[in-house]
């Protein structure tokens, strides 16, 4: 039988990875939002994870919400990101320096 | 071993390796395709969870409808792809030094002495005639409903704003406006003219 922390270690390395992702390529927009999906995968396989061995249905219907979020957020970031390239030519994060942020 | 063990392990090595090529590789339309892999192999995973319902929308939702649209950016965008992979070599230490410190601690906390099947035992299978579709339908229209019209407004307020944000007017193109066809009135476009016969 697969024990539930077999599950939890695969979603661990799973964010880990994302992490050592957004250090890798923080030049890179398309690549920091991609890496932020893998992250927000990883929580939820964690969620139904849990979901499944603690018998409870709560943990899916939070997925489900968690999935309606990161839907729109990447529709928009990569509207932001088309608008940037727009005005800038450039996705470089070194380069989108206006605000003085 | 049983067979579910050895399918959970080939999905998993799958997921993680995909994981790892979406962060390493060139070019970003590569990287996006990993992500499709990598997003179908947690969709088997979530089968195996018994999650049927929502492993299907991770197919239909992620693989079909926001990678797609990764995809028609990362095609679109003309990048310098050399320029943004400046300091991959040199961020590699820190990345994998963080990363295996975060991963170090999580195991610390998730290894099988606190969640092993000792501690959580493995839950009954469900019989043939358990549907979790209805199952997580009838939660969701009862307990959840204002949430659930909630998460509806939230992906209207996405769409309005994707599209208002990418929507542009260029003034070298011609475009009709509406709104001027209808309150044209005939007397502005036909104009009479009396002129005398000739003779």
């Amino acid at each position: 039988m697969i024990s539930l922390s077999e599950y939890l270690i695969v979603s661990a390395l799973l964010f880990s990875i994302s992490i050592a992702g957004i250090f890798l390529n923080r030049k890179n927009v398309l690549l920091l939002l991609m890496c932020i999906e893998l992250m927000l995968l990883a929580v939820n396989l964690n969620f139904v994870a849990f979901s499944h061995y603690l018998n409870d249905l709560q943990g899916q219907i939070f997925v489900f919400f968690i999935l309606t979020v990161a839907a729109a957020e990447a529709a928009i970031g990569l509207a932001i990101l088309v608008v940037v390239f727009r005005t800038r030519r450039t996705i470089n994060v070194d380069e989108l320096k206006d605000l003085k942020g | 071993m049983s067979v579910e063990k050895i399918l959970f392990y080939i999905f998993s090595a799958i997921l993680l390796s995909a994981a790892v090529l979406i962060v390493t590789r060139k070019n970003p339309v590569h990287s996006v395709l990993w992500l499709v892999v990598a997003f179908f192999n947690a969709a088997i995973l979530w089968m195996m969870l018994e999650a049927e319902f929502l492993s299907i929308v991770l197919v239909l939702v992620y693989v079909g409808a926001v990678m797609v649209l990764f995809l028609f950016v990362v095609m679109m965008l003309d990048i310098n792809i050399t320029e943004l992979r400046a300091g991959f070599v040199r961020n590699l230490p820190v990345a994998v030094l963080v990363a295996a410190v975060m991963m170090a601690e999580i195991l610390l906390v998730v290894g099988s002495s606190h969640f092993g099947l000792d501690k959580v035992a493995a839950p009954v299978r469900h019989g043939a005639d358990y549907n979790n579709t209805a199952e997580l339908g009838f939660a969701l229209f009862t307990d959840h409903l204002y949430a659930f019209e909630i998460a509806a407004v939230i992906l209207l307020v996405g769409i309005i704003a994707a599209i208002s944000l990418t929507l542009r007017k260029r003034p070298e193109t011609k475009y009709q406006d509406p709104s001027k066809q209808i309150s044209v009135k005939s007397a502005d476009r036909l104009k009479m003219v009396k002129m005398d016969g000739e003779d």
